[in-house]
């Protein structure tokens, strides 16, 4: 099966491990990795800060880089959310509404295309330790995945899961919330911070780049000794 | 604005609500304690989907056809010898209210809980006016002995008061000497209010939902104080916002149905209260006269344009139960009596984008406001459609942002700037790196670094990576 890579711009510049688990764990399942070039980003910051216009050029540019793809999958699933809206954000447009939704229709999050594509719930992982997993917003809310990323963890051999309290809160990333409205992203983030250390995990997983980077930054400044990991990492392992 | 509470600017509010340990601790605990209850509740139907998506139908079918609704309605009133008031604005639905009061030469008013007069600020009216004016809901009563303290959340207006606070409010304002157990201090209030509904002229009350066919309104409450305020005092006046109604007592079973179980977690609230228009002659009980005022002060014009969703609300605070944000402000950093999630879409309608700007940047989108909506009212868009609002078309948004954004539009939408500038990002921020973070963050990324870490940017970028590995095979 032939996957198209969107690796993400946070991917991409800050988190490439994640991007090379998600090559490598593909691959081991059986997909051929084509990663184009002209990929960037997929709009999100400039169009949940209310900017659609300054957006939409960023969703062009990427229509037109995937557009030809069988399947587009990413570890993200915030920025997967983002493709999926693409045909409402061009919705009327005669030229580019059809492109974004063949373009949507095609588009998966790691687990999800793994699960219910794929349809593996086993990838063969084995990974040592304690570990707890940071459902996302987007990911679990907006786009729906909420089984496949347990699915995969529960087959991991050598892994012990416990479950996050209060999971289904926000982490406080929020993009540009995460500046704009610093003093709460704080009083949030220190509320998963604190759950997340509750569970006596080692490690902290999740399925979205972005909120692990809020997550772990502050896990890091309070040098709490939790490390965090992509989900593809950990599927990756072995 | 009436609907505005307090003089601290925003900043100021959430600061404040970050810092008040005891309305967060309250609040928590009330989110953590509501969640678990709404979701048995709603799992309890089985369907909920379906039960949310016929809530959703029936506040669009009656928006569509509001026009005809309010006629009916009206109508249905005028028949049972109701007198109906149409307010365009506050100041005129005030207005109205206290020529009855005049008329009437009352003195005293008791009222069921209603946020549309805390909107309008009836209460301020009325007692300029040189008339009392009791509050019978137990958190508006506390709140209202508590020197008018505004409500911090729409269905639990005192929430962010915990017993203790509330035993030394009625100690210094009514003499209590008891304890803060809640049975005692509910006992004082209840023979407070006793002597209050018995010596009351006339009584307000609000409306969760207006039945347009037979002209009636329906009071859910817990404390049965909306029965007593319908009918004890001799004239009535029912408040209520235009879009509170529906067409028959078969769509408010659904909506009430739908409104307990999401408020409280409730399958129904110890008492559903219906009043239809001044007692008639076989009736034991029930006002003489009665007055109905519906206001629109700014509903129309949300009406038929995009945020149209927003009056689908049946003001159950759901949304405001799940809200990551209000668990850590608390209402009154909102600035308005309308929080939470539904707050910081509304508010900035009724109140204007000067008043009410930052509200809407409030919110991480997270969603979890839209999913427990029990009328599907797609929250979290309209808060990202404020956005875009305040960005395009008021033109509110800082100067620095905009150029931020504009860089944006030309870097994401151009691959080449992209691959240029992520090539160049680890010399970029090399002054700030050490070891693989920053911890001291330029710019706009100082609100971040001031928190957390920031990761330094890859020297080698995944696409580097991949580039690589293509070259030397598949095993590089």
């Amino acid at each position: 099966m032939k996957v198209t890579l969107f690796a993400t711009c946070i991917v991409d510049m800050f988190q490439s491990s994640a991007g090379i688990a998600t090559v490598e764990l593909l691959e081991r399942l059986g997909c051929e990795i084509e990663f184009p070039e002209s990929q960037v980003c997929c709009g999100q910051p400039a169009y949940n800060s209310g900017y659609v216009k300054e957006a939409k050029e960023a969703m062009k540019s990427m229509i037109d880089t995937f557009i030809d793809a069988e399947y587009v999958v990413s570890p993200s699933g915030s920025c997967i959310t983002m493709f999926r809206e693409y045909p409402h954000v061009f919705k009327g447009d005669p030229v580019w509404e059809p492109k974004a939704k063949k373009l949507a229709e095609k588009s998966f999050e790691l687990t999800q295309f793994i699960v219910d594509v794929l349809k593996i719930e086993d990838v063969g992982a084995r990974f040592d330790g304690k570990v707890t997993y940071h459902t996302s917003c987007h990911m679990t809310r907006l786009l729906g995945v909420k089984k496949a990323p347990m699915i995969l963890l529960s087959n991991v051999k050598g892994l012990e899961f416990t479950e996050l309290p209060g999971k289904e809160q926000c982490c406080g990333f929020g993009g540009t919330f995460s500046v704009k409205m610093a003093q709460i992203s704080e009083q949030m983030v220190d509320e998963k911070v604190m759950h997340v250390e509750e569970t006596g995990a080692e490690y902290l997983i999740g399925a979205d780049a972005a909120c692990l980077m809020n997550i772990g930054g502050r896990i890091e400044r309070q040098g709490k000794p939790i490390k965090v990991l992509h989900i593809a990492e950990v599927l990756n392992s072995r | 604005m009436a609907m505005k509470i307090g003089t601290d600017n925003f900043k100021e509010r959430v600061g404040n609500g970050i810092n008040d340990s005891f309305m967060r601790g309250a609040v928590a605990g009330a989110q953590n304690s509501m969640g678990v209850r709404r979701q048995n509740a709603t799992e309890e139907l089985g369907n909920w989907e379906e039960w949310r998506s016929h809530g959703e139908e029936i506040r669009q079918h009656v928006l569509e056809n509001l026009d005809y609704y309010l006629e009916q309605l009206s109508e249905n009133v005028a028949k049972r010898g109701g007198h109906v008031f149409f307010a365009q604005t506050a100041d005129q639905a005030n207005e109205y209210i206290k020529g009855v009061v005049a008329k009437k030469n009352a003195k005293k008013v008791v009222k069921a809980k209603s946020m549309v007069t805390e909107e309008i600020s009836l209460n301020a009216t009325l007692e300029q006016a040189g008339c009392t004016v009791v509050e019978t809901d137990l958190g508006e009563y506390i709140l209202q002995v508590d020197d008018h303290d505004p409500p911090s959340h729409i269905v639990v207006p005192a929430l962010h008061k915990n017993k203790e606070q509330i035993r030394d409010v009625f100690a210094k304002k009514l003499g209590y000497q008891k304890t803060e157990k809640p049975e005692e201090l509910a006992w004082h209030a209840r023979e407070m209010l006793r002597q209050e509904y018995l010596t009351a002229d006339i009584g307000i009350t609000g409306c969760n939902f207006a039945v347009a066919e037979t002209g009636s309104f329906s009071l859910v409450t817990n404390e049965g104080n909306a029965d007593l305020v319908t009918s004890l005092p001799k004239t009535q006046i029912t408040v209520m916002g235009m879009e509170r109604l529906v067409p028959t007592f078969e769509e408010m079973e659904v909506l009430v149905s739908l409104l307990t179980r999401s408020a409280v977690g409730q399958k129904l609230t110890s008492y559903i209260t219906v009043l239809t228009g001044p007692r008639e002659e076989h009736d034991v009980d029930g006002p003489e006269e009665f007055h109905l005022v519906i206001v629109d002060n700014g509903r129309s014009k949300i009406l038929g344009g995009e945020f149209q969703s927003v009056l689908q609300c049946i003001r159950c605070a759901a949304c405001i139960n799940v809200c990551p944000v209000y668990r850590h402000v608390g209402g009154h950093s909102y600035g308005s009596i309308y929080s939470g999630p539904i707050g910081a879409v509304l508010s900035p309608l009724l109140g204007g984008y000067d008043e009410y700007k930052e509200l809407p940047y409030a919110s991480t989108l997270c969603g979890a406001c839209t999913d427990v909506c029990p009328v599907k009212i797609p929250l979290h868009q309209l808060l990202h459609k404020h956005r875009q609002v305040i960005v395009e078309q008021e033109g509110k948004a800082p100067i620095s942002e905009k150029l931020a954004m504009k860089a944006f539009g030309l870097g994401a939408a151009s691959p080449m700037l992209y691959k240029l500038g992520s090539k160049v990002a680890p010399a970029a921020m090399n002054p700030f790196t050490v070891g693989d973070k920053i911890s001291k963050g330029p710019g706009p990324l100082k609100a971040w670094t001031d928190i957390r870490e920031f990761p330094a940017p890859n020297k080698e970028r995944f696409r580097d990576w991949y580039k690589n590995r293509e070259k030397g095979g598949k095993e590089s």
